[in-house]
Formats: structure tokens, sequence, C-alpha cells
């Protein structure tokens, strides 16, 4: 008889979860992309602004591969995936575990939307073969897979429901408040919804738009109300770069952050890098709507307080 | 001082001179932005309830309450009574006050009674309470799966899910916090 029972009854969940990473592995192998392991331990994460690495011995555990699994990029390899733990400090919620599992995968002559066309598909695989369908019952709502999915960019949804436009929120220092409480909630309720182009200050490793150099070539994947997966067309500019980690670095400093190192090796691998768009989601997240799970901690063995 | 890292549910603080209990707490970290604490804060003392988003970096003054230790006696009518060990000084609290912790007040149990002013306004219970199963279903031997749960009532009327191997008469441990069963009282 077990002992610790909450653990005991995880029992559905974790089998779920083990058959979901296996169908997310197929996905990818079958598609051509090699799987790659990169170091969770390094020497610098990229800095941004509201992302606080966990130190490790003088370096850092990572955030994301994002880094590592770029200058692979770099040195030619085209079509990359990696499954992995990340580590971001003091994110600890209904969604959030300090210690995570995070899908990433690169793809070179690639950009936003095409990845976009490809996280559908990955979605819609992973649920059919892990025997979940195409309608999934989540949070009290019917989310339909199958049909043309919801894309709406960030600007429309501040007219739309934000109540306010996006200028004004990035004026008045809202954007984030406006985002949570008043747009969040109702994407993705009955299909998935993308939400893309973001304020070029929001993304730190993203490509400006062509023709539209305010907002950047980033999309987010949100399903019933939880953001699922964050995505750009991907900077290839080492100045520009270097330019903006600089700026992200600067800002940490600013709310009184310890400086960390600028990854001094990616920056000069960088412009090797061809045109590519990457896509980073949280597979505790996916395992959540799959199974309908009302926290992360009931679809992880162990959350940090138990152990 | 408190700070955001401090929010959970039943934390108290002061906001504009009154007490407030946080009722219901999310961290929220929209993609690439900053975390966000939104909060449910219920005043204390005229129940009028808040909702309040806090960045990273603000702080809150904790709410000016003498807490006291004190043992449950019994419960008249809609009020409970509640003695202090020391003075053997009696208060008493209506069921509106006491809430959701009824469910976990069982004779003697031994908790801690907010006082603002003159005023008993809270309980707050110990984390875990040792409690009676007074009714469930028995086990279908054979059932190993570990999976299953179901329900069972105890001794304060509070139904919740337990492991199927639990027995009627049994004495289990309740987290308070959460309301969910936590082991066996270990014989």
């Amino acid at each position: 008889m077990a002992e610790n029972w909450n653990l005991a009854r995880k029992r559905e969940a974790l089998r779920g979860r083990a058959r979901i990473i296996q169908e997310i592995r197929s996905f990818f192998i079958d598609g051509g992309y090699l799987e790659v392991e990169t170091p969770l331990r390094i020497p610098a994460p990229a800095p941004e602004s509201h992302i606080d690495p966990v130190g490790a011995d003088g370096w850092f555990l990572h955030t994301s591969p994002e880094i590592c699994m770029k200058r692979l990029m770099a040195a030619g390899y085209d079509r990359i995936f990696q499954l992995c733990h990340c580590w971001r400090a003091g994110e600890r919620g209904r969604l959030h575990v300090p210690e995570f599992t995070m899908l990433e995968w690169y793809r070179a002559n690639a950009d936003y939307s095409a990845i976009m066309i490809e996280c559908e598909e990955l979605v819609r695989a992973v649920a059919e073969k892990s025997g979940f369908g195409d309608k999934l019952a989540f949070r009290g709502r019917d989310i339909d897979l199958a049909s043309p999915w919801e894309r709406i960019t960030v600007r429309d949804a501040f007219d739309e429901f934000g109540g306010m436009t996006m200028e004004k929120a990035l004026e008045e220092d809202l954007f984030d408040e406006v985002m949570v409480e008043r747009i969040e909630p109702g994407l993705g309720t009955d299909r998935p919804t993308f939400i893309y182009d973001y304020p070029a200050s929001r993304g730190a490793l993203a490509r400006l738009k062509e023709g539209d150099p305010l907002v950047a070539e980033r999309f987010e994947l949100y399903i019933g109300g939880v953001e699922l997966a964050n995505a750009f067309s991907e900077l290839t500019d080492p100045a520009e770069q270097r330019a903006r980690f600089e700026r992200e670095s600067a800002y940490r400093e600013s709310l009184g952050h310890p400086p960390i190192p600028l990854p001094g090796k990616f920056l000069e691998e960088l412009s090797a890098m061809p045109p590519s768009a990457g896509i980073a989601l949280g597979v505790d997240r996916l395992v959540m709507i799959l199974l309908d799970a009302a926290t992360i901690d009931q679809v992880v063995a162990f959350t940090p307080e138990e152990l | 001082m408190y700070t955001v890292a401090d929010l959970k549910k039943g934390l108290k603080v002061t906001i504009d001179g009154d007490p407030y209990i946080v009722t219901a707490f999310e961290f929220s970290k929209p993609g690439k932005g900053q975390a966000l604490y939104r909060t449910k804060l219920k005043n204390m003392i005229t129940g009028v309830t808040l909702d309040r988003t806090y960045r990273s970096g603000e702080t809150f003054e904790p709410a000016s309450l003498e807490e006291r230790r004190m043992q449950y006696l019994y419960k008249e009518d809609t009020h409970y009574t509640f003695m202090d060990n020391q003075t053997f000084e009696q208060v008493q609290m209506s069921e509106d006050a006491v809430g959701d912790t009824k469910n976990f007040l069982i004779d003697n149990l031994e908790v801690d009674i907010l006082i603002f002013g003159e005023k008993a306004i809270g309980v707050t219970l110990p984390n875990f309470v040792n409690l009676r199963v007074v009714q469930t279903d028995p086990w279908i031997k054979g059932d190993t799966s570990g999976s299953d749960s179901k329900p069972a009532t105890l001794e304060t009327g509070y139904v919740l899910r337990v492991p199927p191997f639990i027995e009627e008469g049994e004495m289990i441990v309740v987290d308070t916090r959460t309301g969910e069963y936590s082991t066996r009282v270990k014989g």
C-alpha cells in the first residue's frame, strides 16, 4: 500500500505525460529534425528583463536552451529540437514551477509564420496520437483543435479586449497588467489562439517586422487562457543583438539584479546563422491542457515543496 | 514588512489602515513580461473584497492584529466559543467570522484567535489537524490501483476525498490549508 498517496495517485497523469513526450519526440524525428542535448549549466544566459537565472557554482542553470541551440544553427544544423529542464528563479504558481520541462525547436530558412503552422501540426498530432483526439475539454470548455486556429495581432487584441490601445498601455506602463487581466483569460477558449506581432521592446531576440518596425515578429500560443509557447523570427544581426542585450542588462541592473556576463561566443557566431525561426513550448503546460489538470503540480512528479 | 514573495492565501496585511486577508492569490507572468501577483483581499472588518495586482518589489505592512492562543470549547446556536488557557477569558465568534475553519474545529483544538481592537475576527488553524472518519464506503479488496479515491465524511461534517484503504472510524491527518487528506494517523 502506497505510503505517499498523493504521489501514487499521480500515476495516470505521469503515464499521460510520458506518452505525450514520446509523441513529441516522434513528431520531430519523423519530420527530419535532429534531437540535440546542450549543457544545462552555462556561463552566460541571454539577459532578459524579467527572467532570473539560478546561479550554479559561478555559472548559471540555463533559463532556456536558446543560446546553445542557436550556436548549433550557426554551425549549419538546420533543423534541431531539444527536450530539457530549464530553471527560472522565483517562478511559482498554478502554471509555474521554477524547474520545468521545455521543448524548443529551430528551423533554418523559415520565419514565425512557418513555425505557427508547424506548431499547430505538432499539438494536433500529439493530442491525436496520445489518445486525446481533436476535441479537448479543458477548464469546463470545449476546445476544438481541428478547426483553423485563431490568429490575432497584439494590437487588435488590445483594441478588442484591452480597453486601451497597445501604444497607450506601453506608454502608461500597463502592458503586462492589461495582458494578464483582460486579454489572456479570453485567448484560446474555444480553439487555440496565436497572438502575434508584439511591441518591438518585448522581443529581445526577435527580428523586427518588415514594413512595421514598431513590432517584432514574435507570437505566443494560448490554449484555454494558458500561455503555451513563444516563438520568433530570429534576430541574426550580431551588432543589434549585442545592443539589445546591453539594454536588457542595464534594465536588470537598474532593478538591483547582479550583473551577468554577455554570451560572447554566441554573439560572435550569430552572423553565421541563416534566417531562422524558433519556438519554446512549455511541456508541463501541454500535459496540463491535454489532461485537463487545474495546476502544474498535478502533472509533475514532484513540486519543489514536495522535495 | 512583507514582500510579494510572502503573498499567499491567508496572509494578513494592512491597506489604508484596515486589516485585510488574502483570500485568493495567483502568480502570473505574461510571456517575456514581468511577474505579477494577482490577489483578492477581504477587509477583515467590513467583509468587502478588493482585487489588486502587485508587481515585484512592492511591500506590505502586516495587519496590526493581536493573535492569541485559545482553545475551541463549543458551538451554541450560531456562535462558537473559544477560551484563553492562561486567563480563562472566553470569546465568541459568529459563524461568518469562523468561516470554513469550522470544517476542522474539534473540541479542545488549540487555535490562534485574531483580535482587532476588542473583537475576535478570525481563526488560524494549525496546518494539520487529526480528524475521525465517521462515514466512508468499505474498501474493495484487490483494488491496488493506488490512483482511486473515495469520499469520506469527517466528525465535523466535512466531506473530502481519501485513499480507498481508509476505513470508517479511522483517524486521518487533514491539511487545513488545502482541505485535503494528508496521511493516516500512525497508530
